[in-house]
């Protein structure tokens, strides 16, 4: 007879989850949008994207070497992924050195100096791309016009500096100038989709911060679908808000980190400097989220108010 | 008069998992007497309270029934051998938890000779002195539970039938075989509790219990009201604060009991046996023991002797089809707790026997927390498991216990969803210890 293991229970666990999965979930659910980003934007994207995805690879390799970690299989799919999302909010103009330095910042800068997956505060794709907005301008509002590489203006900048709109099936179809992977809204949808049956996502974030640009759109009298299906959002409330690393944890906590991504963006699409605020409300409310953690924990079964550490 | 409905929607608590139940292995599998065994190892400590002093010396000839632990403590349960033969130590033997208890050995004289009980009238008194406790598993004596105290009106008798364990099926083959003794007990604790109304809880993966009380209730003749509550089929459902919950929609307050919220809540194991002392005048010296695991040859609810070592009732269930026994929990996979030995006994608490082999045993080493935020939307005590965790990973109890670790039930519900498979429960449960040790110490 064999010695028996003592360990402590749940002596079960679920089998249907695990980190991989879920890094495997988000990168099937943004297959639609990859497609037609490299649909729209054709070679171009293409290098852009390889060049994010696989210089994230090697930043990533390089740096669990140096912490003298393990590499495991998460480690690779979340930097693809990472790599994938940033390409995703650039435009195609982009030259792959601009990428390799998105990258450098999001994976080695965002991500490893806080500690890996896990501990990073800010979403790494944003903060790369903050980045690069911040280091190269002209090359981060360079937009080029789908099926044809001619420069052109975003919907959202078109609005913002001629007060030109554009109509409903060109948004939703994503026929038009803007960063690769957020221009087609069926696309990024029906991945919002999947990722909602898998469970993936946390609704609470992407709900509340859809449903705060909509009624900031009322109050501001401006076209709700466009600002609905314009610039990131939707990638954004689905994709990157919805990061588990960089948002809350508590349900109070969630609802108001989504309001709080609506409500900057909005403020920065109607008076800020930039035509979009998706990313950096994004990045505003990561910087916030252990403090909705702390104060917005809920109440504790059997007590009758809030607790708060 | 009996007024009973049932009612087609299902009641519960918010949070929660959904597991794989298993209980397909041994749900149809009627209740049969485990042989009787050679020797039993008896501790005196298988309840919630004061260990036991002996009775009895080495050399004693003892009956079955007669009582061999008692303690002078109100917080306690009495001891009874559960067979008849000699005494042959009183001496440290190992428990399932673990660690060792005062224990008394007796090897059978292959009679079971029983005790002439004497049948008290004193339904209060005959529990306590029949050592009855909590058969779900925490063992609190019943006689405490049922003596509540005078300023605690008690309004409900709640009858915790969920059995939401995964792989567990005692309670399930007692509300389907001893149906008229479980509702015998429920009427004698209500009677006591001075309450009017009781409700049976049962998780609705049970239909042909409810339907088996249905049909049996309608014969049966009690002063209370008894209502049949389905509850949905969700772990931990069972979890007292959470039957409360689903059923009468009361929560017992932090740190608090039941009692606070005028609700005692029993298990029906243990109304089952209340009817049966009361009847035979025999304690507790026996218990259905659901033996099953995936692997088991044949999966059993036995009736076991208190006292029969595991390694026996693994045997008669045939051992494992294929590999080899690596890991047996004495109670659930989920709440249950990993056994060192094969020659640990069953005790008055234990509701199963669940044996796995390899592969079952090894669980995925543990990741780092991707804050994914699955343990805080199941927590059942709406707490943060991923931050108490890394609190007391870091030692750091004070905060433990801010963010509410003692409001822990300890269901291990987190651990379960858990995509970096980290070990929630058990942080937390350290956490518990370290803040009542500091506690103690101050």
């Amino acid at each position: 007879m064999s010695e028996l293991i003592v360990s402590p229970g749940p002596h079960i666990k679920n089998k249907a989850d695990s980190v991989g999965f879920e890094m495997r979930d988000v990168n099937l659910a943004l297959i639609p949008a990859l497609g037609m980003g490299l649909y729209y934007f054709g070679v171009n994207a293409l290098v852009v994207i390889l060049s994010g995805i696989i210089s994230a690879l090697v930043f990533e390799v390089i740096m669990v070497r140096i912490r003298k970690r393990k590499l495991q299989r998460q480690d690779l799919g979340s930097a693809g992924l990472t790599g994938l999302l940033l390409a995703f909010c650039v435009s195609s103009a982009t030259p792959w050195w601009a990428m390799a330095g998105g990258t450098f910042i999001a994976i080695v800068v965002a991500k490893h100096a806080f500690g890996g997956l896990g501990f990073n505060i800010f979403n790494p794709a944003l903060l790369g791309r903050a980045f690069m907005l911040a280091s190269w301008p002209v090359i981060m509002t360079t937009w080029l016009k789908p099926l044809d590489a001619i420069t052109t203006a975003t919907p959202l900048g078109l609005l913002k500096e001629k007060a030109i709109s554009t109509d409903l099936l060109t948004m939703l179809t994503g026929n038009h100038a803007g960063s690769i992977g957020e221009t087609c809204a069926i696309a990024l949808l029906i991945g919002a989709l999947y990722l909602i049956w898998r469970r993936t996502i946390d609704l609470r974030i992407s709900l509340s911060y859809i449903a705060t640009v909509v009624v900031m759109a009322l109050i501001f009298r401006q076209d709700v679908t466009f600002h609905l299906l314009a610039g990131g959002l939707i990638l954004g409330a689905f994709y990157m808000a919805t990061d588990p690393v960089t948002s809350p944890v508590t349900k109070p906590g969630r609802w108001v980190f989504g309001f709080g991504c609506g409500f900057i963006t909005m403020i920065i699409r109607l008076y800020g400097g930039y035509p979009e605020g998706v990313c950096y409300s994004i990045l505003i409310m990561n910087a916030v989220t252990p403090l909705l953690d702390r104060y917005l924990q809920g109440r504790i079964f059997g007590r009758k108010i809030w607790n708060t550490v | 008069m009996l007024k009973f409905t049932v009612m087609f929607w299902e009641k519960t608590f918010t949070g929660g998992i959904h597991p794989d139940y298993s209980k397909e292995l041994s749900s149809g599998k009627p209740i049969e007497n485990a042989p009787l065994p050679r020797s039993v190892t008896i501790p005196l400590i298988m309840h919630t309270g004061a260990i036991c002093d002996p009775l009895v010396k080495p050399g004693d000839l003892v009956k079955a029934g007669q009582k061999i632990g008692e303690s002078s403590k109100y917080i306690s349960a009495a001891v009874h051998a559960s067979i008849s033969g000699t005494v042959k130590a009183i001496e440290p033997r190992l428990c399932f938890t673990g660690a060792l208890a005062l224990s008394v050995v007796i090897e059978s004289d292959g009679k079971n000779e029983a005790i002439m009980p004497a049948i008290e009238p004193d339904v209060l008194k005959a529990i306590k002195e029949a050592g009855i406790v909590g058969m779900g598993g925490a063992a609190f004596p019943t006689h405490v539970k049922l003596s509540p105290p005078k300023d605690k009106p008690i309004e409900y008798l709640l009858i915790n039938g969920a059995e939401c364990e995964p792989f567990l099926t005692c309670d399930h083959r007692i509300m389907l075989e001893e149906t008229e003794l479980v509702l015998e007990g429920i009427s004698l604790a209500a009677k006591l509790l001075k309450v009017e109304k009781v409700f049976i809880g049962i998780e609705g993966n049970k239909q042909d219990v409810i339907d088996n009380f249905k049909l049996q209730t309608s014969n049966f003749k009690t002063d209370h009201k008894l209502q049949i509550v389905k509850l949905e089929t969700k772990y931990p459902q069972g979890g007292e604060k959470q039957l409360i919950k689903a059923i009468t929609g009361r929560e017992v307050p932090s740190g608090g009991l039941p009692y606070e919220v005028g609700v005692v809540v029993l298990n029906v194991g243990t109304c089952a046996q209340i009817a049966k002392t009361l009847h035979t005048g025999m304690p507790l010296i026996e218990r259905v023991v659901t033996v099953t695991g995936k692997y088991l040859k044949e999966p059993k609810n036995l009736r076991v002797k208190i006292g029969t070592s595991f390694k026996e009732l693994i045997e008669f269930c045939g051992g494992v089809t294929q590999g080899e026994i690596k890991k047996v929990i004495s109670g659930g996979p989920m709440m249950g707790i990993a056994v060192p030995s094969l020659d640990v006994p069953v005790v008055k608490g234990t509701s199963g026997i669940l044996v796995m082999i390899e592969e079952e045993a090894r669980l995925p080493e543990p990741e780092y927390c991707l804050r994914c935020g699955k343990c805080v939307d199941i927590c059942p005590q709406y707490l943060l498991p991923n931050y108490l965790a890394d609190y007391s990973e870091k030692e750091k109890f004070e905060k433990c216990e801010k963010f509410g670790a003692l409001d822990c039930i300890e269901c291990g519900a987190c651990s379960y969803v858990c995509a970096s498979k980290r070990n929630l429960a058990q942080l937390i449960k350290l956490a518990k210890a370290e803040i009542i040790k500091q506690r103690i110490t101050k």
